[in-house]
């Protein structure tokens, strides 16, 4: 009986490996397969779920209207969870496994810095659609993205404070869970002490967070001006409603984490008159944005694309203009094309890859009004 | 802190030093095989994951404590490391490397080692829930500290960290781990885990010292965690502070206890599965947690002994 | 001024890790284990809300304190329901194993919870926007605001406590409670009907759970299927700090942590180690006091 049991399990043991051991590599079709992953599944697989949607509409699109130099793309979605180190696993097994000619992804920083080594080791081009933590890139010559970078966004709220909104005393609101919130946050700091204002109170919460209160009644009790808070909607919404309750009536102000229709769902009025900058407006009536913010709503029950769709989108639009360019997919020649980008139209923005593989591109900022997202200046790098 | 060196064995487990040198020759002749990069890399983690459940096992299993902080101590294996190896290794000549890579992974092992004296000691005194919920405490203290850490890159992660980890390392490493921890628990002094689990009254009345076994248990199976931290940290280049969560403590605790409490190779060979089954399931990513959940839910209704516990406990 | 605001924000943090912990803490004083699937039955508390709002509202007016107050007692009984289903399902079959066993098993059933919510077919795993059950306002005393919802937390906790209370130390039902906690053997022969009492128990704690999901939901109304992992943790800490197994232990645990917490989240400096400050206190005070403020220490006997 327990020698049957030992020899059953070992034979399933055995069926497991050669299960995880098979399957294909490659493909033959004449499809040119690009590999994505994405957190769709764990904390934050709300961000990945959107920047995933954008990608998959892009490829659709390219595909309907005849695909790259005459080959229709293949996507190859892998979920990482939103756990560490699940990101490496999943871009080894794109590569190595499927053989995709380029990575798409991610939108955490933290997660991106995870898999750029791989795709840098094993010489495949990797594009990030929303990573805006400088480091990112730092990984190598095949690493991209097409979003802008902490430092300037930083830069462009630190202008915007001090100039538009003519604040002098500034309250920092940090999620210190997130390297996306503290970059931000560094890179305002410096910003606007250069620009001669004053960090009167910094606070930190945890993304995830549901009472703020303890941080904002600190922050009433330093009277600033403006509150800055670089995080992600969920939060920032929860944050406004607390803070109006807590009758601090400031300008609060962020950065492109604020951005989703979510933001005014859940904040309501709250989230009345405060700003943000991000990568595009939505109600931009520019052809090239109608159509997009047309055809997603279209494909996904009428849902607004948020910049993280708007960046997924962006991500396979630009890898097939260097494909196109490259002739191919090629790695080498591919990267040459990706990183001698000059004029890459997208949704997002005209972009230019400059010598950091870092996309120039200019930077909207945005008011709340009525419950909606108000255009109000694009600030050029 | 033993009375007695673990390696004086008693006859039968001489042939296990044999074992060990095979596997050690095994892994090390392994790492010069050309593989495909992602099965090498799951490989890796497999062996990774061997060395912390098997450590925890010491202390879940054999000792019958309960940890639900090896996260922790694996976090301060890979930080304390990798931070050795960003400075002092990347300026080294090419040959003294894989000597400074044992370096840091000893030096990992030990300062989790440490942290396991400190969670220990408050361990005398709590049980069962309380020592659970304390061990996961101290496990989410060391992510917040972390976390905040500026010199190991605080929230945006430790990077650069360079790919030192082999499939050698980790599987001879592995070898070590399973090898210490069996002969450990058969010595004359090892027996004494076994009794602070089966009966700590009696055991002390039998003269065990259970305050001993415990602490030793923790020490032990920090080290082990630390050193998987260590080869954790080579392998992925990357840290952040929120891979090392109470979710990584309690898929540990699932290996522990479907290979079954307090079984050496049981648990090695669980982890081996659990390292498997999601790469296996990706084709159905959407399910794959909740299939897990469902495993984890079946598995204790149908043989919560443990899967792979076949006839008599190991030990006896 | 700060100070007091601070001593009002943590009252009212407080409270609800409170709520929280007494449902923690009753099914372990009954059954002697750490129900790890509370959380998550907050979360499917404030999800029955969130879609039972749109149905009551064509009924009654929302919001309104009635129709607060239907939609919290349809919640609560979904959430009964609920709590005795996975009683019965999952920790039933397992009742004579090792407490391990269980625990593991509750640890499976919340990650199947929260990855069946996040599954797009079921809940989604985006942030919904929660529905007003109630109207809200706010007081000022001098420079002082106390936001009404606090207060409705505040009073729920209190009386929740009380009722509590009530049922397990003056009611038929609490006696059976206490007798299977002492000894389920002996009480199964004392002629009470085991099963019965611990669905009871389940019912009674799934219930807390939706009422603590639902105002946890007013406070922060932003929903997602891993909203109660986070309140969880920290009530689960509450539960045993002041003692498990101990009401008026777990209600003392939640006020602590809420207000240390708030205290420490107001400190510029000291915000970012706010999620472990929790954690070292109760380690601090585990040292000094191992079965917990309330708690009695209990001797093996041999």
């Amino acid at each position: 009986m327990h020698m049957r049991g030992r020899i059953l399990l070992l034979g399933g043991a055995i069926g497991l490996v050669a299960a995880a051991l098979s399957g294909c590599g490659g493909t033959d079709s004449g499809a040119i397969l690009i590999g994505e992953f994405a957190s769709l599944t764990g904390k934050e697989a709300t961000f990945g779920i959107s920047s995933h949607q954008g990608t998959a509409l892009a490829v659709e699109e390219i595909n309907a209207a005849g695909g790259i130099l005459g080959r229709p793309l293949e996507l190859r979605t892998e979920d990482d969870q939103s756990k560490a180190g699940e990101p490496a696993n999943v871009v080894n097994k794109l590569i190595s496994r499927d053989g995709v000619v380029a990575v798409l992804g991610e939108v955490a920083s933290s997660r991106s810095l995870e898999a750029a080594p791989v795709c840098q080791a094993n010489k495949v081009p990797m594009i990030s659609p929303a990573s805006t933590n400088p480091k990112v890139t730092e990984s190598g010559d095949y690493i991209f993205r097409v979003c802008f970078i902490d430092p300037f966004q930083g830069t462009v709220m630190a202008n915007f404070a001090s100039k538009t909104l003519r604040a002098r005393k500034v309250a920092v609101f940090t999620d210190v869970k997130s390297d996306y919130s503290k970059g931000l946050a560094k890179f305002f700091k410096e910003g606007f002490v250069k620009a001669g204002g004053q960090i009167c109170a910094e606070l930190d919460f945890n993304g995830g967070d549901k009472d703020f209160k303890a941080q904002l009644t600190a922050i009433k009790a330093a009277a600033p001006d403006a509150v800055f808070v670089p995080g992600y909607y969920t939060d920032v919404a929860i944050i406004c409603i607390q803070a109006k309750q807590l009758q601090l009536s400031v300008p609060f102000f962020g950065g492109d984490g604020w951005e989703s229709e979510k933001l005014v769902e859940i904040g309501g009025a709250a989230m009345e008159g405060h700003y943000f900058s991000t990568h595009y407006a939505a109600d931009n009536p520019t052809p090239r944005i109608t159509a997009f913010v047309e055809a997603y709503k279209k494909r996904y029950a009428g849902k607004t694309p948020d910049a993280m769709a708007a960046l997924g989108y962006d991500s396979v639009m630009f890898l097939a203009d260097g494909i196109k360019r490259a002739g191919g997919t090629e790695a080498s020649g591919l990267r040459q094309a990706l990183a001698e980008t000059k004029e890459f139209e997208g949704v997002t923005g005209k972009m230019a890859m400059n010598s950091q593989r870092d996309a120039v591109k200019a930077a909207v900022i945005l008011q709340i009004k009525g419950g909606k997202f108000r255009y109000m200046a694009t600030v050029a790098p | 802190m033993f009375s007695r060196s673990p390696l004086s064995l008693p006859t039968a487990c001489q042939g296990a030093k044999r074992w060990l040198i095979a596997a050690v020759l095994c892994s090390i002749l392994l790492s010069f095989g050309q593989f495909n990069r992602y099965y090498l890399g799951v490989a890796m983690d497999v062996g990774i994951n061997i060395i912390l459940a098997v450590s925890l096992n010491l202390i879940n299993g054999y000792t019958g404590q309960f940890s639900l902080g090896h996260a922790g101590f694996m976090a301060v294996g890979a930080y304390t490391a990798a931070k050795f190896s960003l400075v002092f290794a990347v300026a080294a000549p090419e040959p003294a490397r894989p000597v400074l890579f044992l370096v840091a992974l000893v030096l990992g092992g030990a300062v989790a080692a440490l942290s396991g004296l400190a969670v220990g000691i408050p361990s005398l005194r709590l049980k069962g829930d309380y020592l659970a919920i304390v061990t996961l405490g101290f496990g989410e203290i060391i992510r917040v500290i972390v976390q905040n850490l500026e010199a190991v890159g605080a929230a945006s992660g430790l990077k650069g960290i360079p790919k030192y980890t082999t499939l050698g390392w980790t599987f001879a490493l592995a070898s070590v781990t399973v090898y210490v921890v069996v002969s450990l628990v058969n010595s004359t002094y090892g027996r004494g885990f076994i009794a602070v689990k089966d009966d700590e009254v009696a055991a002390s009345s039998m003269g065990i010292n259970p305050v001993r076994y415990k602490v030793t248990a923790f020490v032990v199976g920090a080290f082990f965690a630390g050193i998987a931290g260590g080869l954790y940290a080579h392998h992925k280049q990357f840290l952040a502070p929120t891979g090392f969560d109470f979710l990584k403590s309690i898929d540990i605790v699932v290996m522990v206890i479907l290979g079954g409490m307090g079984r050496t190779a049981s648990v090695a060979l669980a982890a081996v599965v659990l390292t498997l089954l999601p790469e296996v399931l990706r084709p159905v990513s959407e399910y794959r947690m909740i299939l897990y959940a469902l495993l984890i839910i079946g598995l204790m209704m149908a043989r919560p002994q443990g899967l792979f516990a076949f006839g008599r406990r190991a030990v006896k | 001024m700060e100070f007091l605001q601070q001593l009002i924000n943590g009252l009212a943090l407080g409270s609800i890790y409170a709520l929280i912990a007494l449902g923690y803490t009753m099914v372990y004083g009954v059954l002697r284990f750490i129900n790890f699937a509370h959380s998550d039955v907050l979360m499917l508390g404030a999800f029955s809300a969130y879609y039972l709002a749109p149905a009551v509202a064509r009924v009654l007016p929302l919001p309104s304190i009635g129709g607060a107050l239907v939609v919290g007692l349809l919640a609560c009984l979904i959430c009964a329901g609920l709590g005795v289903l996975i009683e019965r399902l999952a920790y039933r079959p397992l009742r004579s194993r090792p407490k391990l066993t269980v625990l593991i098993t509750a640890i499976g059933v919340s990650l199947f919870i929260e990855y069946t919510g996040q599954h797009r077919a079921v809940f989604g795993a985006d942030t919904k926007r929660f529905p007003e059950l109630m109207p809200g306002t706010e007081f000022h005393l001098g420079s002082l605001i106390v936001g009404s919802n606090d207060l409705v937390v505040l009073v729920t906790t209190l009386l929740l406590l009380a009722g509590l209370w009530f049922i397990v130390h003056r009611t038929k039902v609490g006696t059976a409670m206490r007798a299977v906690s002492h000894n389920q053997q002996a009480a199964a022969l004392m002629g009470v009907d085991i099963n019965r009492i611990i669905a009871f128990t389940f019912a009674l704690g799934s219930a807390l759970a939706a009422v603590a999901g639902i105002l946890y939901a007013l406070k922060a109304p932003g929903i997602d299927p891993l909203m109660g992992v986070q309140p969880g943790l920290r009530a689960f800490i509450a539960a045993v700090l002041g003692g498990i197994g101990n009401l008026p232990g777990a209600a003392l645990g939640g006020l602590v942590i809420g207000l240390l917490e708030t205290f420490a989240g107001g400190i510029s400096g000291l915000s970012n180690y706010r999620d472990g400050i929790a954690f070292a206190i109760l380690i601090l005070i585990l040292l000094f006091r191992p079965a917990g403020l309330l708690g009695k220490v209990t001797v093996e006997k041999v």
